[in-house]
C-alpha cells in the first residue's frame, strides 16, 4: 500500500471530493503556525506529495478543533486527513512525538489535566 | 393469418457493410406469414416508401416489417407511408438493425445472424398486431399560468398575443415576483422596475389576461386539453372592484409596526398595505394577522376613511372553478435561510445581509432611498466583503440547508453589486471571495472583468471561514487567499452573502396536484433535458423560470416565451389526437388492488365500482381499474405492477412481447 492509500484508509476521506474553495484554511485558527495549511494537506495527499507533510511540524500545530470539518461545504473533513498523516508519521518513525519525560517541563499551573490526556492520545499512538 | 411484407434497408453502407442484407431478405422468406421480402438502398427515400406502398397494394399485405434504423428515427415515416396505401399505421413494425446491430458488430457473419433474429422478433410481433385508432379529445382554449413573476408575465403576454385567454394565479397581492425587488439588472445595469412595470401594466390592461392575485391553486383534475382547476381567492378584505389604490388607508392605519416583507424587513408597513407604488393590481390588502379590527373587532379606521367604500371586513375566501386546456408552472424561487451558517454571523449582526437584502439597500425605492447605509447604525460602509456560494455547491447531506447545485445567478449579481457600490461610492473597498467565477452568457464575462479592471474590485480566490462581529461594530472577516497561500483578516463594515436559491415551497404541493414530476431539489423535471426543456412529462403542463432550474432574467424570458409557444401550439388545435398505445385493463381479471393506480406517473388510472354477472346469474359489484386514454402516456408501468396480469398496453401487449422473446430464443 502506498502512502496515499494508507492515509485515505486511515482517515476514511475521499480527497477527490475537495472543490478547492479554501474554506478550511479560511476558518483555521492555527493557520499562521502551520507551514502547510489544511487545504494543502488535502491537495498534497491527492497528488501523492506526502513526504513533506510527514516531515513538517504543521502536523503538530493542528489543534484538532474540527472547525474545517464542520464548515467544509463538500464534507471532505480536512482535520481527519491531518490526523491520518500524523498517525502515519508516528507509525513510520516508530517513535512518539511527545515523550513522557518531556511532559513536566511543558506543564504550568494553567494547563488543564484534560489537555495532557488528549495530548498523549494525540501524539503517542 | 397475416400477409406480411419485409423490407430490408441498406442505409447506404451503414447497414450493408456489416449485414448481408440480401441474405437477410432471403432467409426471412421462410418465416410464417411472410409473403414478400425485398432489400433496398434507402427505405426512407421516396422510392423506398413507394416500394412499400406498391407492395401493400399488390400483395394485399396486412402487416409490414421494415428492417432499418431505430424506430425513433423513421417509424413515423414508414407508418405514414403505410397509411397512405390504406394499411393501418399500427400494423407496421421496425426492426432496428442499425443502432442495435450493424453499428455495434464488426464482422458480417454475426451482424447478419443478429439482423435475422431481430427481424424474426418483429415479424412475430406483427403477427399479433391489431389495427389501432387514436382517440380524439376536444381542447379548452384557455391557459392557466401559475405564478406571476417575470416568467408568468412573459408567458401570459405571449399566449394572449396569439389570441387565447390566459389566467394568472399569483399568491402574493401583486404580480411582479422577485424582479420587483431587484435594483439593477446585469450586464446592462438597466433598472429592473423600469423594464418590468410596463409589462405588469400591459398584463393588467390586456383583455385576454385575467389576474387572480392573492390566490392559490387548490385542486387540479382532468388531463391535457381539459383541466378542471379550483382556485382559492383569499380574502383580502378589500373589494378589488371598488379600491382605487389611493393609499389613504395605508397612511391612516394605526398598526404601523409590521416588518415590510417587500423591503426584506428593513422598514415597516401598516396592517392594510399596498406592497409598492407600481403594484398590479394596485389594490390594498389587509393582513389579518395584524389588523386590530379583524383580530379584536376594534378600530375600523380604514373603512371610515375609504371614500370608495371598498373595505369589507366580512369578506370570505372564494373558490373559483375554471376549465383550462394548458397549465404553465412558473412558481419561482426564494433564497435559502442562511441563519444556520453560524460562521457567517448572519444572526449576530445586522450588517451581515443576503444579496436580496442588499438589493433593497441599494434600491432608490428601497428603505434608504438608494443610499447605502449599514443597517445597524446607518453609517456609510467603507469596506464591504461579498461571499459567494453560501449554501450552493455543497456535498450531501447539506445539513445546514445548502444545495448541491450551482445557483447560477450569484456570480453575476455579485459582480453587479460590486460595480454599483464602486460606481456610487468609489472610495469603498470591495472584496469578493469566490471559488470559481462562472459567467457564461452574452457580455457576462466582460461585465465581471470590468468590475476587476475598471472598478478595482478585489476578487480573491478563496472562501470566508468566519465572520466575527467586533466590539466597535465592525466585522472581522477571516478568509483564505488560495493564490497567495495566505490567511486574510479583513476589518469590514458589511458582509453580503450570496445565498443559494431554491424552488418556492409551494412547488411540491403543486407538482403533486399536477402529477408533474420533480427532481430531488424540488425543481420541476422537463420531458427531455435537451429536446423538450419547457414541457413537463405530464401532457399539457409546461414549465417556465426558476421553477424548472436556476436561471437569470434573460433565460427566464426565453423559457417563458418557449413555454407560451408550446401552449399556443396546443390551444390552436380543436381536437387532440391521442396515442392509441395506452393501457387497457381486463376488467374480468382485475382484482381491484390499486397497484397500477399507485405507480401511474400521470394520474391516468382511477377505480370504479362496476356490476358483473356471476356464473350463478347473480350480479356482483367489483372495484376495477379504469384508464383515461387521453391522460395515459403508454409508459407501461402499470402492466408491470399488475399482479393479476389484467393490465395490458395496446400495441405492446404481454402476448406480443412474449412472442418477440420466443422468436429471439427460437
Amino acid at each position: 500500500m502506498d502512502k496515499k492509500e494508507e492515509i485515505e484508509l486511515i482517515s476514511g476521506v475521499n480527497v477527490l471530493k475537495c472543490m478547492r474553495c479554501g474554506k478550511c484554511s479560511g476558518t483555521c485558527p492555527s493557520y499562521d503556525e502551520m507551514e502547510y495549511h489544511p487545504h494543502q494537506f488535502v491537495y498534497m495527499v491527492e497528488t501523492g506529495n506526502i513526504d513533506p507533510l510527514i516531515n513538517s511540524e504543521s502536523l503538530y500545530r493542528c489543534l484538532s478543533c474540527f472547525a474545517c470539518v464542520e464548515r467544509c461545504p463538500r464534507g471532505v473533513e480536512p482535520a481527519k486527513v491531518i490526523e491520518a498523516v500524523r498517525l502515519s508519521a508516528i507509525r513510520q518513525k516508530g517513535a512518539n512525538h511527545l515523550k513522557a519525560e518531556q511532559v513536566p517541563e511543558l506543564i504550568d499551573d494553567d494547563v488543564p489535566q484534560q489537555l495532557l490526556v488528549s495530548a498523549f492520545r494525540k501524539y503517542s499512538k | 393469418m397475416q400477409r406480411i411484407g419485409v423490407f430490408v434497408c441498406h442505409c447506404g453502407t451503414n447497414i450493408a457493410a456489416t449485414v448481408d442484407v440480401k441474405a437477410v431478405a432471403e432467409e426471412l422468406k421462410n418465416e410464417p406469414g411472410v409473403v414478400f421480402t425485398a432489400d433496398y438502398q434507402y427505405m426512407c427515400s421516396e422510392a423506398g416508401q413507394n416500394l412499400i406502398q406498391d407492395t401493400i397494394r399488390n400483395e394485399r399485405l396486412t402487416g409490414v416489417v421494415v428492417c432499418s434504423c431505430s424506430p425513433r428515427m423513421h417509424e413515423a415515416t414508414f407508418r405514414k407511408a403505410a397509411a397512405k396505401a390504406g394499411l393501418n399505421s399500427y400494423m407496421v413494425e421496425v426492426a432496428n438493425i442499425r443502432e442495435q446491430c450493424s453499428w455495434i458488430h464488426k464482422d458480417k457473419v454475426s451482424g447478419t445472424e443478429k439482423a435475422i433474429i431481430l427481424a424474426r422478433a418483429a415479424i412475430a410481433k406483427v403477427q399479433l398486431n391489431a389495427p389501432l385508432t387514436p382517440g380524439q379529445t376536444p381542447v379548452t382554449k384557455r391557459a392557466l399560468v401559475i405564478g406571476g413573476g417575470i416568467a408568468g408575465i412573459q408567458c401570459a403576454l405571449d399566449i394572449a398575443d396569439a389570441g387565447y385567454e390566459v389566467d394568472i394565479v399569483e399568491k402574493k397581492s401583486t404580480i411582479g415576483g422577485k424582479m420587483t425587488q431587484i435594483d439593477k439588472t446585469f450586464p446592462t445595469l438597466d433598472c429592473a422596475s423600469c423594464i418590468l412595470t410596463p409589462k405588469m401594466v400591459e398584463v393588467a390592461q390586456n383583455e385576454k389576461i385575467h389576474i387572480y392575485s392573492y390566490s392559490e391553486v387548490e385542486a387540479v383534475t382532468g388531463f391535457v386539453g381539459n383541466f378542471d382547476v379550483k382556485i382559492r381567492k383569499k380574502a383580502r378584505y378589500v373589494d378589488e372592484t371598488k379600491c382605487t389604490g389611493c393609499g389613504e388607508c395605508t397612511t391612516k392605519c394605526p398598526m404601523k409596526k409590521i416588518p415590510n416583507e417587500f423591503n426584506m424587513g428593513f422598514d415597516n408597513r401598516s396592517a392594510i398595505y399596498i406592497p409598492f407604488a407600481q403594484a398590479v393590481p394596485k389594490v390594498a390588502t389587509i393582513d389579518p394577522d395584524h389588523c386590530n379590527m379583524l383580530k379584536n373587532g376594534k378600530c375600523g379606521v380604514c373603512a371610515k376613511i375609504c371614500t370608495a367604500n371598498a373595505i369589507d371586513y366580512k369578506q370570505q375566501d372564494q373558490i373559483i372553478e375554471e376549465k383550462y386546456g394548458a397549465i404553465v408552472a412558473a412558481t419561482g424561487y426564494n433564497h435559502i435561510d442562511v441563519s444556520k451558517y453560524d460562521e457567517f454571523a448572519y444572526n449576530q449582526s445586522k450588517d451581515v445581509v443576503t444579496s436580496l437584502e442588499f438589493e433593497r439597500l441599494m434600491n432608490a425605492a428601497g428603505p434608504t432611498g438608494g443610499h447605502l447605509k449599514r443597517p445597524s447604525d446607518g453609517r456609510d460602509p467603507k469596506t464591504i466583503v461579498f461571499v459567494q456560494c453560501v449554501g450552493s455547491r455543497e456535498a450531501p447531506p447539506c445539513a445546514k440547508g445548502g444545495k448541491e447545485y450551482c445557483s447560477k445567478i450569484c456570480c453575476m449579481y455579485t459582480a453587479k453589486h460590486a460595480i454599483l457600490v464602486k460606481d456610487h461610492y468609489p472610495d469603498t473597498n470591495v472584496y469578493v471571495f469566490y471559488i470559481d467565477v462562472r459567467t457564461p452568457g452574452k457580455l457576462f464575462d466582460e461585465f465581471y472583468r470590468r468590475a476587476v479592471e475598471q472598478y478595482g474590485v478585489h476578487y480573491i480566490k478563496g472562501m470566508v471561514g468566519k465572520v466575527a462581529p467586533q466590539g466597535d461594530g465592525t466585522l472581522m472577516v477571516q478568509a483564505s487567499d488560495l493564490i497567495a497561500n495566505d490567511q486574510l483578516h479583513i476589518k469590514a463594515d458589511m458582509v453580503v452573502l450570496a445565498a443559494a436559491i431554491e424552488p418556492d415551497k409551494s412547488a411540491r404541493h403543486l407538482a403533486t396536484m399536477l402529477t408533474a414530476s420533480m427532481d430531488t431539489n424540488d425543481f420541476f423535471t422537463e420531458a427531455h433535458a435537451k429536446l423538450r426543456p419547457v414541457e413537463s412529462p405530464t401532457a399539457g403542463v409546461f414549465l417556465a423560470g426558476v421553477a424548472q432550474g436556476p436561471k437569470d432574467i434573460p433565460e427566464t424570458v426565453v423559457q417563458a416565451g418557449a413555454a407560451a409557444s408550446k401552449v399556443i401550439g396546443l390551444l390552436s388545435k380543436d381536437q387532440l389526437t391521442g396515442n392509441p398505445c395506452v393501457a387497457n385493463p381486463d376488467e374480468l381479471m382485475c382484482n381491484g388492488c390499486s397497484s397500477c393506480e399507485k405507480v401511474c406517473p400521470y394520474g391516468a388510472i382511477t377505480y370504479a365500482d362496476k356490476e358483473f354477472r356471476q356464473p350463478d346469474r347473480t350480479v356482483a359489484i367489483r372495484r376495477v381499474a379504469q384508464v383515461n386514454p387521453a391522460v395515459c402516456q403508454g409508459c407501461g408501468a402499470c402492466t408491470v405492477a399488475c399482479p393479476s396480469g389484467a393490465m395490458d398496453l395496446k400495441g405492446f401487449t404481454n402476448k406480443q412481447i412474449m412472442a418477440e422473446v420466443d422468436a429471439i430464443c427460437r
